[in-house]
């Protein structure tokens, strides 16, 4: 759901495996919805990690681990690969995170995941691997996300890092905007330009 | 600098937002009933109409049954999300192929075979496999549902400029060796993420001589590359694969077309951000052991000591062991992979004369229709049905199985399909990933077997 950034401070949910594809985010047989129910999404996000086969709670999935919550997810590398399905942003967001960390984003899914305001934050793979060892030794740990700083803080040891966006889309996220009211404004241009190639 | 990426790409930018995104006009825009009825929801709360409606053309492909298409879908949930589709394109003004039409399929067949998508366009869908239409010469990628809804309101997307990548593969493939398999070995070298945030531009003599067919699978598996598209440049191949096809320019347009679609070519002089040749020879039949695709190997190798734990439990494998002469229990040859003529050409050559084997549940799925037709029209169907198999309708079926065809847990799946994810084609079902030949002679034999030593 649009809404605006600034500075979000948070603990996180450590998911340190690497090419976390969304069919793993969302699977399929979850995308037959024909609305945007993010509560839904929510509720089957890394369904088939959540829940073994017999529909019981896996306890060894950090998602089901009391010790870990909060606005963050923080993910190994190459996170959103295969499926171009906005559904894994749908499931993210309705979930509750509002920030997904990790080293290497795929393409489609980190736009999918700026489109529903969630930021997606590309840290390099050494402050990656301090933000895991952090939450380790104490799942308490918080970090500190500042968009209009670029920055990530973990909150225990001050270590800081930046992040890119562009300008563009640092302002939408602040400011609560999305690219269709951008481009509902372009009318013009666009017929413009379509009579300049006929 | 001067690639085929970039004239494309460049032809089509109608503005460059400062410190942001560019403003891409889009030329063809296909919606499928699983990325779409959120968008139309959306335009509906902000009371707004399609701007070119002339350009985006629908159909249901994934939830559509592969048997009994005449009687209505037997799950309401599947049936409500094809109904929707269907009204959506009443309500907005939009071209609409339903099931039973016989210009239904999957997407990215259809797309091509009825000259919808062309040389030089810019093509998107809410689906990623999308990539497959830069076979036609054309910058074509996936996009997400809001995406989905930028193009239905103004034609047009917004999107970071990406990176170009040249991978030529040089020589000449081997008996059995397809363009799949091709695909499947460029991704055990680079990896699926060796390609995220570039456009690749597939090159090369190898690549040259493949027919249609197999670049529409090599340029499909682009996305499982990390890419967001992979293209090959138009050539006579693809002129003369374009020429007469139903919604493909005609008389003096089709004159002024090929001028045109003559020019796209990436100059004597192109810069590319990274370039990977590859020899052709290097290439065998490929099969996949883990739980993405990138995680494959010649079909007689063994499974890579370094395989992580994860996937070697999920898909009840050992690290070193072979995977020839493995008992399977399900093939399936279909989808926006190997879906296409050629691809049942293929599996019907081995299947001649043979038996599917006892142990072997297999499902053959046209990718579309017309795909259908050409099999009954060449007599495939005969060879297929002699040998024990059963054409069904046309759809993406098991390649993400949300319609009935699922692989139960626990089974294995030689699947000419293009991903072997956890849970792909059905929760706990284990895919391995093939090419048509190593499905076929799978099927045959009822383990995994190199397909060249039934050629």
């Amino acid at each position: 759901m649009k809404q605006k950034f600034d500075i979000i401070q948070s603990t996180c949910v450590p998911l340190p495996f690497e090419n976390i594809d969304t069919d793993q985010i969302i699977p399929a047989r979850f995308l037959k919805a024909t609305t945007n129910d993010q509560a839904f999404f929510g509720e089957n996000l890394f369904r088939d990690w959540r829940y073994r086969p017999d529909g019981s709670k896996n306890e060894d999935f950090v998602l089901n681990n009391p010790k870990f919550s909060g606005e963050i997810l923080v993910a190994g590398k190459n996170f959103g690969s295969g499926s171009s399905r906005e559904h894994a942003a749908w499931a993210i967001a309705g979930y509750g995170f509002r920030v997904v960390i990790s080293s290497f984003f795929a393409d489609i899914h980190k736009n999918n995941e700026l489109n529903n305001f969630v930021l997606p934050v590309e840290v390099s793979p050494a402050f990656l691997q301090s933000i895991f060892d952090e939450i380790a030794k104490d799942p308490k740990t918080e970090l500190k996300v500042d968009v209009p700083a670029q920055s990530v803080t973990i909150l225990s040891t001050g270590k800081s890092e930046k992040f890119q966006i562009n300008g563009y889309k640092k302002y939408c996220l602040m400011n609560a905007m999305d690219d269709i009211d951008y481009l509902l404004g372009q009318k013009s241009k666009i017929e413009a330009w379509e009579s300049s190639k006929r | 600098m001067n690639t085929l990426f970039d004239k494309i790409w460049d032809a089509h930018v109608v503005n460059q937002i400062e410190d942001g995104p560019v403003q891409l006009y889009i030329d063809r825009l296909y919606c499928h009933e699983v990325t779409s009825p959120q968008a139309f929801d959306s335009m509906r709360a902000r009371g707004i109409k399609c701007f070119r409606p002339e350009k985006i053309f629908c159909m249901p492909d994934h939830n559509t049954p592969t048997r009994n298409q005449d009687k209505p879908i037997e799950e309401p949930i599947s049936k409500k999300q094809v109904d929707t589709l269907e009204a959506n394109a009443k309500e907005f003004g939009l071209t609409h192929f339903g099931m039973m039409n016989d210009h239904n399929g999957v997407i990215h067949v259809v797309g091509p075979e009825r000259g919808l998508s062309l040389p030089g366009m810019t093509i998107v869908c809410g689906d990623s496999h999308t990539s497959t239409h830069g076979a036609m010469g054309a910058v074509a990628f996936g996009i997400g549902t809001s995406e989905v809804e930028m193009v239905l309101a103004s034609q047009c997307i917004l999107q970071q400029k990406p990176k170009s990548m040249r991978i030529s593969v040089e020589g000449k493939l081997g008996k059995g060796v397809t363009a799949k398999d091709v695909a499947l070995y460029i991704m055990k070298e680079i990896t699926t993420s060796g390609a995220t945030g570039y456009f690749i531009e597939y090159s090369g003599s190898a690549i040259k001589s493949m027919s249609m067919e197999g670049r529409l699978t090599l340029c499909n598996l682009s996305i499982e590359m990390g890419a967001r598209g992979g293209f090959i440049a138009p050539d006579e191949t693809t002129f003369e694969y374009v020429k007469g096809r139903e919604y493909a320019p005609k008389g003096e347009d089709w004159d002024r077309a090929l001028a045109y679609w003559k020019t796209l070519k990436s100059g004597e002089d192109a810069v590319f951000d990274k370039e990977i040749v590859f020899k052709a020879e290097d290439i065998e039949p490929m099969i996949t052991y883990g739980t993405n695709p990138g995680m494959g190997m010649g079909i007689n190798s063994a499974i890579p000591m370094d395989t992580p734990e994860k996937s070697l439990n999920y898909m009840d494998f050992k690290a070193g062991e072979k995977l020839t002469g493995k008992k399977i229990d399900y093939v399936f040859l279909g989808a926006c992979t190997n879906g296409r003529i050629e691809d049942f050409r293929a599996f019907a050559s081995i299947a001649k004369g043979r038996h599917k084997a006892e142990n072997v549940i297999a499902w053959l799925v046209p990718g579309s229709w017309m795909v259908y037709n050409q099999i009954k029209s060449e007599g495939l169907d005969k060879v297929l049905e002699e040998a024990g198999f059963e054409i069904r309708q046309p759809g993406c079926s098991a390649c993400l199985a949300m319609n009935e065809d699922k692989i139960p847990s626990g089974k294995y799946s030689v699947s000419t399909s293009n991903r072997n994810f956890e849970g792909r084609q059905g929760p706990g079902s284990r895919t391995l990933l093939a090419s048509p030949l190593t499905a076929a002679a799978a099927a045959v034999t009822g383990v995994i077997t190199d397909p060249r030593t039934l050629l």
